[in-house]
């Protein structure tokens, strides 16, 4: 049996900030975005506002609604990802398997070193009590022999706890929760299983993994597995990435998008970014994807593939925009766009030319995309700019490459490892 | 929006004035060949300089008083003890009432 910890620090952002004032200990404190460029949400808050109400996520206007005393902090992204470095030279000092979840969740696979410490929960008070000594936040850990279940210790007491869920254990503690506390039932999955009479995570574990397949698909047995303690999903050894699938930036405008121009501008925007990537790691994009939002937060995405991978920067915004003149309908202005490329082929793959497509004017974009990265790389990201970037200054500040450098994870970006193929013969 | 290394330092060096009990200190270090690092002797903002007697304690520490987490060396300095932080962010720093 193995023997994993998830461990999540305790209001990650809030608490780093709480540290570095401590005149605003003990007082409610949100950390949120900049107003001025509507990022104006509750990124973390301390103990004091959850306690007021103020949810992650909220308008800032929203949680000084619940909270009038309410102190709003920038974030300081470089920062966070300082101390999560600090946090995971802790945890290698216990083992080599310790895959990261985000800023500040981590999954540790501890079952060699739990002979030598003793076992899972010494080894998670030992990390508990340094992270509060060397960095001055606070952890909740979770034992458990699976992943899920760890992860579900960590977030059954906060903060600063301890939880262990063990084989005897797991039916009293796990069982009785939610089924939507799970990994992977969103709205969608939980409003299908409240049909069928499934509520708790128990109920779902009892079912029949050929009622929930034929309800939710492939979907239904990871669940079932997953309720069930029996993930088998490893924890990956540390420094090790999933490899990459696609290649994407996004962002809120500054102000809502009220035309096709307004679209175009951020469109070249995020294709300078999303190329940019491309060509840093050697990628072609065969598939160009197109995600908008309108200001009621209702969005769609669409994909095309396209004729030749490509990583021009003029390609990729030409094949977005197409997409998104087939598919939006002007009702509402747009608050986000987010352009993606992916079926992700090495860029120096031979490639099929067309009698539409002229290759010596493609080799000439290529050439002025690599003149263009490098004078970036030498000279900073605004000294070149597209001319359609002056129309509008205040959407076109924003440098869509270096402005998101944190990415979300997901479980199963390694690929579905849950063992589910004893189930599938059923 | 993500502040730059810059922007960060000139935040905390404006919150610092609101926080009187943490001040930046320049330091004197030795670099021993196993790579130890030692502060041999610290100088304050007016440009006296006191020297350690001795270093009696050295582990990653959080000052929750100063606010601040790094490397904290209890040092001895005209036997006054003084706690020194070499930061995350890479600088040193003293918590008042040490001075």
């Amino acid at each position: 049996m193995r023997t994993i910890l998830h461990s999540d620090m305790n209001a990650f952002y809030a608490s780093v900030e709480l540290l570095y004032h401590p005149a605003l200990h003990g007082k409610p404190v949100a950390v949120g975005g900049d107003p001025e460029l509507r990022h104006g949400i509750v990124l973390a808050k301390s103990q004091e506002a959850k306690r007021c109400g103020v949810k992650t996520g909220m308008a800032l206007w929203e949680a000084r609604q619940c909270c009038p005393d309410i102190v709003f902090v920038p974030p300081h992204y470089d920062r966070y990802m300082r101390f999560s470095h600090l946090a995971h030279e802790i945890y290698a000092d216990y083992t080599d398997l310790q895959e990261a979840f985000g800023l500040d969740e981590c999954w540790l696979d501890v079952t060699d070193s739990a002979e030598v410490k003793g076992n899972g929960r010494r080894i998670a008070e030992e990390i508990s009590e340094r992270i509060k000594f060397e960095l001055g936040v606070t952890v909740s850990i979770g034992v458990s022999w699976n992943k899920i279940f760890a992860k579900f210790g960590s977030d059954y007491k906060k903060p600063d706890a301890i939880t262990e869920i063990t084989k005897e254990n797991y039916r009293q503690i796990v069982w009785p929760q939610p089924v939507e506390d799970l990994l992977y039932v969103g709205r969608a999955t939980k409003r299908k299983l409240h049909t069928v009479g499934i509520h708790t995570v128990g109920d779902l574990a009892c079912a029949d993994p050929v009622m929930l397949k034929s309800l939710l698909g492939k979907m239904g047995l990871v669940l079932y597995v997953f309720a069930n303690g029996e993930d088998q999903t490893p924890v990956a050894k540390e420094r090790t990435h999933a490899p990459v699938k696609s290649i994407g930036n996004g962002m809120t405008a500054p102000r809502d998008l009220v035309n096709e121009e307004d679209v175009s501008l951020v469109v070249y925007l995020l294709a300078e970014s999303v190329g940019a990537r491309l060509r840093e790691h050697g990628f072609a994009g065969s598939v160009i994807e197109i995600a908008v939002r309108d200001c009621d937060l209702y969005g769609f995405t669409r994909q095309k593939k396209i004729a030749c991978p490509t990583n021009v920067t003029g390609e990729i915004a030409e094949a977005a925009m197409a997409i998104f003149r087939e598919n939006y309908i002007w009702r509402k202005p747009i608050r986000s766009v987010t352009v993606r490329a992916s079926m992700l082929v090495p860029d120096d793959a031979p490639w099929q030319t067309s009698l539409f497509v002229d290759p010596q004017k493609r080799e000439k974009l290529m050439s002025l995309d690599a003149a263009v990265d490098t004078i970036r790389r030498r000279f900073g990201y605004h000294v070149i700019q597209r001319g359609l970037m002056l129309k509008d200054t205040r959407l076109s500040a924003l440098d869509a490459k270096n402005d998101n450098t944190i990415h979300p994870h997901s479980y199963m970006e390694r690929g579905n490892r849950v063992g589910i193929e004893e189930l599938l013969t059923v | 929006m993500v502040y730059s290394e810059t922007v960060t330092r000139q935040r905390e060096d404006a919150s610092l004035e609101e926080n009187p009990l943490k001040a930046y200190v320049t330091v004197y270090a030795r670099f021993t060949p196993e790579g130890d690092m030692e502060p041999l002797c610290l100088e304050w903002e007016d440009g006296r300089r006191f020297s350690i007697d001795r270093i009696t304690d050295r582990r990653r520490a959080a000052s929750r008083k100063a606010g601040g987490c790094g490397i904290r060396y209890v040092c001895m300095i005209k036997n006054k003890r003084v706690e020194l932080f070499y930061e995350e962010n890479y600088r040193w720093f003293v918590t008042a009432g040490t001075s």
